[in-house]
């Protein structure tokens, strides 16, 4: 490698910066803090056509070393960014958020609080303007704490019950906080964006105080507003608020198909599925099956009894019927080329057999079916189950082995 | 001027120019209706001008200061310069004879298109004191020779308050925006004719003054203690004067970021030197430092090498004809003479005396080092024969290890000075403030890292790297002999080596593309390369530098046979 033995002011920084990150990189603090210490400099050059000038890297780099390696803690770290923030106005309130962040990962959560209320009653000309975002954050992040607060409050008061006046103050202070907190929360979501834990505390304000029109409307907003970018979890929520409000099966149902189409493998598709199960209608039933056989594509579920079951289960009563055995073939076409190397292996059989008899028994019934009764996996989890003398196992046999017929029509 | 009346108020004659053009007088400061163009204005060589530009520029400014002009400002600077080469051995006449006189010159040269001066006016740089009016001025130019051989008693170059008269076309809008008088025009006026002088010439000029002294500091030995601090360059601004601000374009013309690099310097110097009109200079003869031969020991000293490999570069150097006095002595404005590096050229003729002994090409020198290896093993002569191998191994070692070191420190320098500048005063409080934060971040950081600010440079040393035979862990090379890869031929010891190859086989025109050659690493052996990067990091110089010089000593020494043969062959049988 030639070595340039030219150096301006320039390249000496950049080396300096490469210095820097390698020592991160390699949690080398102190040799990072060293380097630092030269790049320092670098301030007093203008830089003002970089993407990123030399006071946002200090900033930066300081915050996350300063983070990892400082003498006396949150001490160190809080004067340092009492010093960037009067460093660059224009970041002013970006700064703020991050340190809120880091005492909050710290458990400072008062210290928090107020450096956000400081921050909320900053004023700097046109750059108040400018930094709206930041602002609209720092609040909605304080009507998160008035939240917090008002959780506190109302523990207390449920672990006291209501008895004499030392609770009354405890009572003044939770509505407060809640009419705080509901104010900033109610603001943020308003703007299209991703807040999860906004908008759930903010309906878990608004049920607790029995508003819950508006807590539907928020929810349904928060789901159905195009301008929203798509989150599964705002469909979620919106079920469990459903469900909390014991709102018929047909609104859960369209809640949780949406969540079906957009993320099959969610957990809550056993519920979908044991609805489906539940309704009369036959469509229903078509799509309980679609519902099933989707969820269990995904590995997280390759070893979950209850999904087995409940495709058992359904399985199970279309061949007792031998109605609709064309539904079970239209979802079997597009697996039966991955599904039994995917589930039904020898090796998978041993395996769940050894671990978990209930689930090879859902498996090996949903692998008779599917599969017939020649396939590895049913030949060798009913062998050793027989073999153990488990009844259920034995019925399984015979019940795969009367319905073999069904199976051939199946894969014919 | 020819203005000799008196002063209305205070009787004096003692004028000066307002920038409305009228006269003042500068004992009392009154003001006459008198304008510039009722007067003549032809200028006279022994009246003193100064004009005075509007605003806060008033003789003594409220912040102190006085007027004062970017050449005193580089005054100061070689006189620091001069200084700090005394201390470092260099012999005191180079500061109070050579450079002072050289820069005298410069003066006197530039100074001639600066003005509007008829042809034949000189100025004189005199320390003068505020109150006289008349300067000395001589009709002719005196000799150069005279000039440089004069001790003068005045020396000493500091100076108080501006020393030159200089009828320049200040104007008022300009001088604003710089501390000095002629800041701006600095860099508004046509540079064709004369040389403007800027912060790397200094060292020009200092490098000047060395070689006509044939002083033992080669240019690469001096841009190195540049570099460590020992010789003032970044920020010797900081030690101007309080009276002499700097703000404003100054910055421009005083603030270094960067290093000075090798080239510039010198093609400066030669510039200057053809500038100033100076004659030949001191021959280099084989007893200087500067000499091949004896900057070849040096090298080969510190490049862990044998002595015996003395012998060889004095014998390239002999037959190629470089250590003539009239190939090394630099004759200024003599196009036809290459310009010499000296430094340079010594590493070079080291390499090639190693391509003819050990070939370089990635295969003979370690089957080479394997021969000397064996033969060792029968040795009992006393001394070692030197394995290449070996050598190779400990230089390896060390050379990255002070690259790394070296690397580090190019990532550590630090390029602001104590004084904090501003461009101007509007932005000084701002510029005040950011120091402020500066300086509080770099303790804060500083106690945390646990480092202490070294509070003193290293030593200033000749060598970098140094090899004693005293160490018993065989790591010196120097008394090692080179009889394990020689050979018995007709009674004299020869190579054994039979071949050489050349670097290239044809020379670029340097004037047109600036080389000899260019060099791409990976179109040459790792070995070849390797020594490269040795006498490239030893003189801080690209390689490519170093190169270009093995190219012209190889063509050089090769020149009938390459001559004879039309044919390429870029192997050569000796």
């Amino acid at each position: 490698s030639s070595h340039e033995h030219k150096l301006n002011f320039q390249k000496s920084k950049e080396m300096c910066l490469n210095y820097i990150q390698d020592a991160m990189l390699q949690k080398q603090w102190k040799r990072a803090v060293e380097f630092l210490t030269f790049y320092i400099e670098a301030l007093e050059k203008d830089f003002s056509r970089e993407y990123m000038g030399p006071s946002e890297i200090i900033w930066r780099i300081g915050s996350e070393i300063l983070w990892h390696h400082s003498h006396n803690g949150m001490k160190e770290f809080n004067s340092f960014i009492e010093q960037m923030k009067t460093l660059a106005i224009k970041r002013y309130l970006k700064v703020c958020l991050e340190h809120v962040f880091h005492l909050l990962c710290n458990g400072l959560i008062d210290e928090a609080y107020q450096t956000l209320s400081l921050a909320e009653s900053w004023r700097h000309g046109e750059q108040t303007s400018v930094q709206d975002k930041e602002m609209k954050l720092i609040e909605a992040y304080r009507g998160l704490l008035d939240y917090y607060s008002w959780a506190k409050q109302k523990h207390i008061l449920l672990e006291h019950g209501q008895d004499g006046f030392e609770d009354l103050s405890v009572e003044q202070e939770m509505h407060s906080c809640f009419r705080k907190a509901a104010v900033n929360l109610k603001e943020i979501i308003k703007i299209p964006g991703v807040w999860d834990p906004f908008v759930k505390c903010y309906v878990d304000l608004l049920e607790f105080y029995g508003d819950h029109d508006e807590a539907r409307q928020v929810l349904n907003e928060y789901a159905y507003n195009s301008k929203f970018p798509a989150n599964p979890n705002a469909h979620v929520y919106l079920y469990q608020f459903l469900k909390r409000q014991g709102e018929s099966k047909k609104s859960l149902i369209s809640a949780l198909k949406i969540l079906h189409d957009s993320v099959p493998s969610h957990e809550l598709m056993i519920d979908f599925n044991t609805m489906l199960q539940k309704s009369k209608k036959r469509k229903k039933h078509r799509l309980g099956l679609e519902v099933i056989f989707a969820a269990l594509d995904y590995a997280g579920w390759k070893e979950n009894v209850k999904a087995w079951s409940c495709l058992a289960k359904q399985l199970k009563q279309i061949v007792i019927s031998e109605k609709h055995l064309d539904w079970i073939k239209q979802e079997w076409n597009s697996r039966r080329d991955w599904w039994p190397a995917f589930h039904f292996s020898r090796y998978l059989a041993k395996r769940n057999w050894q671990e978990n008899e209930s689930l090879s028994y859902e498996k090996a019934l949903v692998a008779g079916i599917l599969l017939g009764k020649d396939c590895k996996y049913f030949k060798y989890v009913s062998h050793q189950g027989c073999k153990a003398q488990v009844k259920r196992f034995r019925m399984l046999k015979k019940f795969v082995n009367k319905h073999n017929p069904v199976y051939l029509r199946i894969s014919g | 001027r020819d203005f000799n009346e008196r002063c209305a108020q205070c009787s004096e004659v003692n004028w000066g120019l307002t920038d409305g053009g009228r006269f003042y007088c500068r004992s009392c400061h009154n003001v006459t209706e008198r304008t510039r163009e009722v007067i003549n204005t032809d200028f006279i060589s022994n009246t003193r001008v100064q004009t005075i530009s509007k605003g806060s520029r008033k003789k003594e400014k409220t912040d102190g200061g006085c007027e004062w002009y970017v050449c005193e400002g580089f005054q100061f600077v070689l006189k620091k310069q001069a200084e700090a080469l005394e201390a470092l051995g260099v012999c005191p006449q180079m500061k109070d004879e050579i450079l002072c006189n050289f820069w005298r010159l410069y003066l006197q040269k530039s100074k001639q298109a600066y003005c509007d001066r008829p042809d034949g006016e000189t100025v004189k740089a005199l320390p003068v004191c505020d109150s006289s009016t008349d300067v000395e001025s001589e009709p002719e130019t005196p000799s150069l020779l005279h000039l440089l051989s004069l001790s003068e008693s005045e020396g000493d170059l500091q100076t108080d308050s501006s020393f030159v008269s200089s009828t320049s076309k200040v104007s008022a809008s300009t001088s604003v925006c710089s501390g000095s008088v002629d800041g701006s025009l600095y860099f508004m006026k046509n540079q064709k004719e004369k040389l403007r002088m800027t912060m790397p010439m200094t060292l020009s000029f200092c490098y000047m003054a060395l070689l006509w002294l044939r002083e033992p500091m080669t240019l690469s030995d001096l841009l190195r203690f540049v570099v460590e601090g020992h010789i003032p360059y970044l920020n010797v601004f900081q030690h101007f004067p309080e009276k002499m601000k700097l703000y404003g374009v100054d910055l421009k013309i005083f603030c270094v970021e960067s290093w000075p690099v090798y080239e510039e310097v010198f093609n400066k110097m030669h510039e200057l030197a053809a500038f100033l009109d100076l004659p030949r200079f001191p021959d280099i003869t084989d007893s200087c430092f500067l000499h091949p031969d004896m900057l070849c020991m040096k090298y080969l000293m510190e490049a862990n090498l044998p002595d015996e490999l003395h012998d060889w570069t004095c014998r390239v150097v002999k037959k190629i004809c470089i250590g003539e006095a009239d190939f090394l002595t630099l004759v200024p404005g003599n196009k036809s003479t290459r310009k010499v590096k000296y430094d340079v050229l010594a590493a070079a003729v080291i390499i090639v005396v190693l391509k003819l002994l050990f070939l370089l090409d990635d295969h003979y020198e370690w089957l080479l080092s394997d021969f000397a290896e064996e033969r060792n093993k029968n040795n009992k002569e006393g001394r070692p024969y030197f394995e290449f191998k070996k050598w190779y191994k400990v230089i390896k070692c060390s050379l990255d290890a002070e690259q790394k070191k070296l690397d580090e420190e190019r990532a550590k320098y630090q390029w602001r000075c104590e004084k904090p500048l501003f461009y101007s005063a509007d932005k000084k409080s701002k510029v005040l403030k950011r120091r402020q934060m500066v300086v509080n971040l770099q303790n804060q950081f500083r106690k945390l890292s646990g480092s202490v600010q070294p509070a003193e440079k290293p030593n200033p040393s000749s060598f970098q790297l140094s090899w004693s035979e005293e160490n018993t862990d065989g790591s010196c090379f120097h008394g090692h002999s080179l009889k394990g890869i020689l050979q018995e031929k007709r009674g004299v010891l020869a190579a054994m080596n039979p071949d050489y190859w050349l670097c290239t086989v044809e020379l670029c025109r340097e004037r047109s593309c600036g080389h000899l050659a260019h060099y791409r690493e990976v179109e040459f052996p790792q070995s070849y390369h390797f020594v490269l990067s040795l006498f490239s990091f030893l003189l801080r110089i690209q390689p490519s530098s170093i190169h270009d010089d093995v190219c012209l000593i190889e063509h050089k020494l090769f020149n009938k046979k390459l001559c004879k043969k039309p044919k390429y062959n870029t192997v050569i049988r000796k």
